[in-house]
């Protein structure tokens, strides 16, 4: 069976169970189910917010294209890729992945294969806004998440 | 002579993060000069144009590109792109 992606940028939140129950409604066939959830941290106190842009047009396709290449890797059921942009505040959902398959080693798998591409390939800046009222600077990217996408080639 | 009046070939091009903020706007069309053929060419005539340009590619090797929504390295060919992005490395998730 084709399994058709389901990827959304939004600027409200989520609901990660809502999400799960309508991935898996009416199906008898999954025996896995994983989820991920990315939150804003308030790195010790000293963030307000993080503001998060994205191209849009981009970021759907670019996600659509990660998500077509888990299902080539993995014989999933389902995929759920959701991400927010605009301002975000600490203990806030940011990003969400879902991976549904008949068993759980494709599913753990595979979420994992699309945050680490989702990370480094989809569209999306994150600038810092402070406690003390000021913009903080773009945050920049981290080699370790190269590194963890890298090891999928 | 039967040569047509040459067109200026002009494509968009948009800006995300600090490389919009340094160039100074999100988005423009611009016809970029003839011989102008892969994003490097593209880059190298920009940083020309001001000092915004210049600050936003100072380290071109960090910045970028995109061609109609697909990621492309410095040496893409641009010809018969509709939309071009320049942008910092991602940090999305």
């Amino acid at each position: 069976m084709a399994m058709t992606p389901i990827i959304r940028i939004q600027r409200e939140d989520f609901d990660l169970s809502a999400e799960i129950a309508a991935l898996t409604a009416g199906r008898s066939d999954i025996g896995a189910v994983v989820s991920f959830a990315g939150l804003c941290r308030d790195e010790g106190g000293r963030l307000k917010a993080l503001e998060l842009e994205h191209y849009p047009g981009m970021a759907e396709a670019e996600i659509a294209r990660v998500a077509e290449e888990a299902a080539r890797r993995w014989p999933l059921s389902g995929l759920v890729a959701v991400h927010r942009h605009g301002l975000v505040a600490p203990g806030e959902q940011i990003v969400l992945v879902i991976a549904a398959s008949a068993h759980r080693r494709a599913a753990f798998e595979a979420a994992e294969f699309l945050m680490d591409y989702l990370k480094t390939r989809a569209p999306f800046w994150k600038r810092e806004h402070l406690v003390d009222g000021t913009t903080g600077g773009w945050v920049e990217a981290k080699a370790e998440d190269d590194a963890a996408a890298q090891r999928w080639d | 002579m039967t040569q047509a009046p040459t067109q200026a070939r002009t494509v968009k091009l948009v800006y995300f993060a600090w490389v919009r903020e340094r160039i100074g706007v999100s988005e423009e069309t611009v016809a970029p000069p003839a011989g102008t053929e892969t994003i490097a060419d593209l880059v190298r005539w920009l940083k020309t144009r001001d000092e915004g340009y210049e600050a936003a590619f100072e380290n071109e090797a960090i910045v970028r590109a995109a061609i109609d929504h697909h990621h492309v390295k410095p040496d893409a060919v641009i010809t018969g792109a509709r939309e071009i992005a320049f942008f910092p490395p991602m940090t999305g998730g």
